[in-house]
């Protein structure tokens, strides 16, 4: 964990209009480590993975990606999604393509990657989530969970640094929340580096080796999950985790 | 659901008694005999009740027209047999130059009409001027008259005697109509991207594709799809308004009865000219709708097209 930070963030602040989402949030990100990113809704976890993958313009601080500064108005900003995975809360998958189609599409358009070689790594990876001999199939005929275990395929089809997960159960049944959370624990055994926004404290506390506490546009407790979960220093904490208790999600 | 359709997939109503395959020794019920034989005798009551208001209708309407003072000297200017017989070939020898103006504009109507929407969506400074250019050319005419556009075109360009610059009416013609329904099937086409969700393209920019590479791969694809039912109405508009070109003396369908009509002073050829145009939009018309109904069906099903 001493090696230099896959994602750096430093006084980022973002408003739409006249509300301020982002305050001012600092984060660091090592390698190879798991990030959760906690907090009511609204209290902008998804605005932060948008700010890191330059889907939102921020309006003051820096973020770094590997050292390069990202949100220099001079850098690439292709270049820089290239690098970064997103998965988000509605899946997003390209309703007018087959899986196949929508994991390939990328690593043939932006890297060119022969479509031979492209296909033979979708299907390995599909069959690595459980979803062998769906290649053929249009997303509307899977279900939720198949849909968002084919997206993280997609997000990780082009090989990313950092791979950024938006609340990625939040629109799935219960009864498919395991298979979806159980691929993303396989992710962390296999050293990827990720950021979740995520409402599942039970599967934070489990795999994420930092905890971020968001409230009113700011990183309010930052800690080790033990730390965050086991003893929090904040007030505000403690009455957020006290509700989820309450809720009977943790 | 009706308990038919759920037990063995069958029609409602139909031989409810044999559930055959099934092999569960199923016999309906009492009660579901009963209220089969009522559906099939409210449906019976429904045909009777439309055959005989469809018939009433008709009868009125016809005792109507056919009571009206001038019948008799209507019916023999716009529905005389013989002129009829006479301007039929002649009215489908003009057919065809309909036929081929609405192949070639309709094909240069989308592809104008596509370049122009993406004209539109561009962003970025550079491309300022060409927006512009887009959205008033779109302004312009849509606004215009097609009346008015195809005689500025058609009676104006040939006045003004441009070296190299052709004449001929058909060709002149095609050009105006392809100028006013590009503007139309640009406004279509721009729609159909404009309603594909954000959340599509922000999927394509994390991925790492270009704003030009999301909007091809991602976002025409599905706006496209989308536009079929609409464009296809523009095309059966586009398909009767070809009759327009014989304003400039190009001899299509109408113009070849516009001949007869001019030598006999009998407006039946412009009736025939007209029947025929209807015959040739009614097949395009049904295949629209029958493409909007399975489209609806996709989307009914849960499916995004």
């Amino acid at each position: 964990m001493s090696d230099a930070p896959v994602l750096r963030m430093e006084s980022v602040r973002k408003t739409f209009g006249g509300s301020v989402v982002l305050r001012d949030v600092g984060l660091e990100v090592a390698p190879h480590t798991v990030t959760a990113l906690i907090g009511a809704s609204g209290s902008g976890k998804s605005t932060l993975l948008r700010c890191a993958n330059l889907l939102e313009e921020i309006d003051d601080g820096a973020i770094w990606l590997d050292g390069e500064e990202i949100t220099d108005p001079r850098v690439d900003q292709d270049a820089v999604r290239r690098r970064i995975g997103v998965v988000f809360q509605a899946y997003n998958l390209f309703p007018h393509m087959t899986v196949l189609d929508n994991i390939t599409l990328a690593p043939r358009r932006v890297h060119g990657v022969a479509r031979a070689e492209a296909e033979q790594r979708a299907h390995e990876l599909l069959e690595r989530l459980g979803l062998g001999g769906r290649a053929g199939e249009y997303p509307d005929r899977l279900s939720g969970g198949q849909q968002q275990r084919v997206a993280i395929v997609r997000a990780l089809a082009v090989r990313p640094r950092l791979l950024l997960l938006d609340e990625i159960t939040a629109a799935l049944d219960p009864e498919l929340v395991g298979e979806v959370l159980a691929v993303v624990r396989d992710l962390k055994d296999d050293g990827m580096t990720m950021v979740l926004a995520t409402h599942e404290m039970g599967f934070a506390r489990d795999v994420a080796d930092q905890v971020c506490f968001l409230d009113s546009g700011v990183v309010l407790e930052r800690g080790t999950a033990e730390q965050v979960f086991g003893d929090p220093q904040q007030e505000r904490t403690r009455q957020f985790l006290r509700r989820i208790v309450d809720a009977g999600r943790l | 659901m009706t308990v038919t359709e759920e037990e063995s997939g069958e029609e409602p109503g139909k031989d409810p008694g044999r559930d055959g395959g099934h092999g569960d020794a199923y016999v309906p019920s009492q009660r579901r005999l009963e209220r089969e034989r009522y559906k099939r005798a409210r449906a019976r009551r429904a045909t009777a009740i439309a055959a005989a208001s469809t018939l009433v209708t008709g009868v009125v309407l016809y005792l109507i027209v056919v009571n009206a003072p001038g019948w008799p000297r209507t019916k023999e200017t716009f529905f005389n047999w013989q002129y009829a017989r006479e301007a039929f070939p002649k009215v489908l020898e003009g057919l065809w130059l309909n036929v081929r103006l609405l192949l070639i504009c309709g094909a240069a109507v989308l592809v104008l009409g596509m370049l122009i929407a993406i004209a539109r969506t561009l962003r970025g400074p550079v491309f300022f001027p060409l927006r512009v250019l887009a959205a008033a050319y779109t302004d312009f005419f849509r606004g215009l008259p097609l009346i008015i556009n195809l005689m500025i075109v058609v009676l104006g360009v040939p006045a003004l005697r441009l070296q190299g610059v052709t004449v001929d009416p058909v060709l002149l013609g095609g050009t105006a109509l392809t100028l006013t329904y590009s503007a139309y099937v640009a406004e279509v086409f721009r729609a159909g991207i404009e309603s594909v969700h954000p959340s599509q393209r922000a999927a394509a920019r994390s991925l790492g594709l270009t704003n030009r590479q999301a909007l091809r791969h991602v976002v025409l694809p599905q706006a496209v799809r989308r536009q079929v039912p609409p464009l296809l109405n523009d095309l059966v508009s586009l398909q009767k308004d070809t009759g327009l070109v014989s304003i400039g003396g190009a001899v299509d369908a109408v113009r070849a009865a516009d001949i007869i009509v001019g030598r006999s002073l009998n407006y039946t050829p412009y009736i025939v000219a007209g029947l025929v145009f209807v015959a040739l939009t009614i097949p395009m018309t049904r295949f629209t709708d029958w493409v909007t109904a399975r489209m609806d069906r996709r989307r009914a099903q849960g499916g995004s097209i």
